[in-house]
């Protein structure tokens, strides 16, 4: 069924709360390397959407299925494992870590050595630090922060947090980047250098993404597809384009 | 080298002031210029300490207000305590005893906080602080009806009392219910304790500049984000509080091995202590490793050297802990603080930085 | 017979813990706070109660009153200054801490003011026991504390349901933010939680120390840690649920001492505490809360 450039297939997903139905049949199918708009008024439920695809949410119907394989139900930790990593809408940060310490963070599984060798300061402990240090640099310098890299991250500029955030989201090497809102809150100015960045680490580390957008500049700038949400069900998908000009979508949004 | 040392200069100063602390006080109990009611808090000075870094790793850097500390100081004490008192003359010299009462003392107290540490550690803020003040008790309740005697035909235990034990006429009971363990050899000294403390603080200061000390940080920051990026949240908070716990463990084995006669009372294994530890960690700052030596140390001694402010230290140490959370955390304080740091000269606001 | 005695002094014990704990459901459903020197506040009372009747020898109905009154003001007090500013920071932390240092400064307050010394606490209570057969005796004050018990319980449900003040509590800790929207004075009615909490703590003190008449600086510390174990059993923030929790606990803990071992009561109430937070951490009544991510 699925076709074999397709990472993630998501098939009649649904959650319900309290008798609302937030997400009611989804059906999403992303092609690797694409970078894929879900848009929808307030409310539509696109991060729920998110949090299900993340494993905050259990689905009550519906599969998911990444790189053919079946993840639904997973634990968040183990989703992240399998390639999918996300930033949140209202920003979650390490706050009181350093930058550089918050992409070391995302670099948690990808590196290792025992907590023996860490408190008796081994050989391992230093080299793999080094590496760590060295792959967190790197990351930084795509997003420019690595000036910042010893401040704490709630001591960066708004904007600059988003990105890092980003930053941190890469570090766990996912194949899918999953950006809530990834421009909310950021001047034209801003906005228009994430969109270059967002494309820029799309051909750089071979991602596909997948990201939620109120700013409808930023969408038809970068989005090849759309999927449009309404009251939990889709309401229009295809090229963004096309999907721009549907009436439906139009009064969805006039609407609003 | 010049690297080397800069990476780890915080880790460094604050073992130079320890060992500069330890030199100065064993000079001045050489030449005769210290009083013998001083002489007897050195030990009892290094549990303290122990106890205050052991519980900002759960306070500071995972971020949960534990009130049952002196319950694991508790486990180490009695498990040391009696593992001695079993093994005097067996094992010889008593140096090497001693390191093994230690490692039991560790051990026991760490596996105890691994397993209250499973189910607590689901439990969130208030909660997770009034269960574990719950376990504490608990632990010392139950040390106070634990009987267990030595015969011909082995070790004896009761939970009613002595004489249920059913001893042989030359039996020997080892922990005595509410009398608890007399006889414990006098292992701790001043450099043991001196000792505990550098190899303490370098078993936290190291792990939390690890990839686990990082991501026990993080979920101590954003537990969504923390499992977002893949940390593993239960894991870590496990290791987190068990490898803190274990260290309360070495700090009550230290405690033990300085007492003639160890009773599990409401001043050293009960809520009060855990609250006076608590104390420590919050007037040295929450979070600072540095900070809960500095304070342990002046808060133990400085009653002591000022006898007369014996009858009001607790006094005020409660109203310098309201006005230290005021102070510090306070919205309205912070802004204070905020708009009083933008004042001052750059130099100044470089110095106040670097502190924190 | 002996098993019905055990039972009813149970039940005297928990009504104590259910008024207790009615004061600390009400503070932490409303300023989700957990109040670590409520249990200190009954002591507070205590002392009032014992300075004006048996220091000065002035009329019982007198100290209770004034014990209210002290109890009330320095519960207020103690959320203007020590908890209010702290309620915008970002951890929960903070608060609990100053609460325990709160509890502290009272305690040893006390203990400079009266000493370390047991206190010998003259009962308040003037009805005389009631026999039921040879050995069967239900004393005054455990008629009194479970009648008092029963009408507060009655008096506070009909009050947060029936009155503005009342419904303002219920608004406050559904939503601060919604209910300043609507006109709530947030500040004003978290106040009042701790006024009424505070008064009810004078209560529980005077019949605490009239069933169990020793009185020391650290009297109200223990029943209040117990009381907040009521309070989580029934079901935290549910009025029912703390004069539910707390008749269970005060049962458990008498029958354990009975029973089982006196040493060992209090572990066996934590215990209880302890099962319950992992089997059902909302309680007996409570609700369920997610985090909105």
């Amino acid at each position: 069924m699925a076709l074999i450039n397709t990472l993630l297939e998501v098939d009649h997903l649904s959650i319900s709360f309290g008798g609302l139905r937030a997400v009611d049949d989804l059906n999403l199918s992303i092609k690797k390397g694409e970078l894929y708009g879900l848009i929808g008024p307030n409310g539509a439920g696109k991060t729920t959407a998110f949090n299900l695809l993340t494993g905050v949410y259990k689905p009550n119907e519906g599969i998911i299925r990444l790189d053919g394989r079946n993840i639904t139900g997973l634990r968040t930790i183990d989703i992240n494992k399998a390639g999918i990593a996300r930033t949140f809408q209202n920003i979650r940060l390490f706050k009181d870590l350093t930058v550089l310490d918050n992409v070391k963070v995302g670099l948690h599984n990808l590196y290792h050595y025992s907590t023996l060798a860490a408190i008796l300061r081994l050989p391992s402990y230093r080299k793999v630090e080094r590496q760590m240090d060295e792959r967190a640099y790197e990351l930084l310098e795509v997003f420019g922060l690595k000036e910042s890299a010893l401040l704490k991250a709630s001591q960066l500029p708004y904007g600059k947090q988003r990105k890092l955030e980003i930053a941190r989201a890469l570090a766990t090497n996912p194949k899918l980047l999953l950006l809530d809102e990834p421009a909310a809150g950021m001047n034209p100015q801003e906005t228009k250098e994430l969109m270059e960045t967002i494309t820029f680490i799309r051909d750089k580390f071979h991602l596909t993404v997948l990201l939620i957008e109120h700013d409808m500049k930023l969408v038809a700038g970068i989005c090849e597809r759309l999927t449009v949400l309404n009251f939990g069900r889709v309401l229009a998908e295809g090229p963004t384009s096309e999907v721009l000009k549907n009436p439906e979508v139009i009064t969805a949004y006039l609407g609003e | 080298m010049k690297n080397y040392f800069s990476k780890n200069k915080d880790t460094l100063i604050t073992l130079g002031i320890v060992a500069f602390a330890y030199v100065i006080i064993e000079i001045m109990v050489k030449q005769g210029a210290i009083s013998s009611l001083f002489k007897g808090l050195l030990v009892p000075l290094c549990a303290y300490v122990i106890l205050a870094v052991s519980l900002n790793l759960t306070v500071g850097i995972l971020g949960e207000l534990s009130l049952g500390h002196a319950g694991f100081m508790c486990i180490g004490a009695f498990t040391s305590a009696f593992f001695s008192k079993l093994t005097v003359g067996v094992i010889n010299p008593d140096w090497l005893r001693f390191v093994f009462a230690i490692l039991i003392g560790f051990v026991f107290a760490g596996l105890f906080g691994f397993l209250i540490g499973m189910p607590v550690l689901r439990l969130k803020g208030d909660y997770l602080a009034i269960v574990t003040l719950a376990f504490g008790e608990i632990i010392k309740n139950l040390m106070n009806v634990l009987y267990v005697g030595r015969d011909s035909k082995g070790l004896h235990v009761s939970i009613k009392d002595a004489v249920s034990l059913g001893l042989e006429d030359d039996g020997q009971i080892l922990i005595n219910g509410a009398q608890g363990i007399t006889g414990t050899p006098k292992d701790s000294t001043f450099t043991a304790g001196f000792i505990l403390i550098m190899i303490s603080l370098i078993i936290i200061l190291n792990f939390i500049k690890s990839r686990e000390g990082r991501a026990v940080m993080a979920i101590r920051d954003n537990v969504i984000a923390a499992e977002s990026v893949g940390i593993n949240v239960t894991r870590y908070k496990l290791l987190a509080f068990s490898l803190s716990a274990a260290l309360a463990g070495v700090a009550g084995v230290l405690y033990s091995h300085n007492l003639n006669s160890l009773m599990a009372t409401t001043k050293n294994f009960g809520y009060n202590m855990s609250i006076m530890i608590l104390v420590f960690v919050v007037l040295g700052g929450i979070g600072s490793i540095r900070g809960s030596v500095i304070s342990a140390v002046i808060l133990t001694l400085l009653p002591e050297l000022l006898r007369g402010l014996s009858t009001y230290r607790m006094l005020i140490y409660a109203i310098v802990l309201i006005a230290m959370m005021l102070f510090n955390w306070a919205p309205s304080a912070r802004a204070f603080r905020a708009r009083i740091i933008a004042k001052l000269p750059f130099g100044a606001k470089k110095a106040l930085n670097e502190e924190v | 017979m002996a098993f019905l005695s055990y039972l009813i002094n149970g039940i005297s014990l928990g009504a104590v813990y259910a008024i207790i704990a009615l004061g600390y459901t009400m503070v932490y459903g409303i300023a989700k706070m957990l109040n670590f020197a409520h249990g200190d506040v009954i002591m507070v009372g205590c002392y009032t109660v014992f300075s004006v009747v048996s220091m000065m020898h002035l009329p019982v109905w007198l100290g209770i009153l004034l014990s209210i009154v002290v109890c009330t003001v320095l519960g207020v007090t103690i959320e203007a200054v020590a908890y209010r500013p702290l309620r915008q920071a970002s951890s929960s932390l903070t608060v609990l801490i100053t609460a325990i240092g709160v509890s502290y400064l009272l305690q040893n307050l006390a203990l400079l003011i009266f000493g370390a010394n047991t206190k010998a606490f003259t009962s308040v209570v003037p009805i005389k026991a009631v026999k039921i057969g040879d050995k069967l005796t239900i004393t005054g004050e455990t008629i009194v504390t479970v009648l008092a018990c029963i009408i507060i319980m009655i008096v506070l449900t009909l009050f947060v349901n029936r009155t503005k003040a009342g419904r303002a509590m219920l608004a406050v800790s559904e939503d601060k933010g919604a209910a300043q929207l609507m006109g709530i004075n947030v500040n004003r009615t978290i106040s009042l939680t701790f006024a009424i909490g505070s008064a009810l703590a004078a209560v529980a003190g005077v019949l605490l120390c009239s069933a169990y008449p020793s009185l020391t600086p650290y009297t109200g510390s223990m029943p209040g840690i117990k009381a907040f174990v009521a309070a989580v059993f029934g079901g935290i923030g549910s009025i029912p649920g703390a004069f539910i929790g707390g008749i269970i606990l005060g049962i458990i803990e008498n029958l354990s001492k009975a029973y089982i071992s006196s040493q060992l009561a209090d572990a066996i109430v934590f215990m209880v505490l302890i099962i319950v937070l992992m089997v059902k951490p909302t309680g007996i009544l409570g609700k369920k809360i997610q985090e909105k991510v």
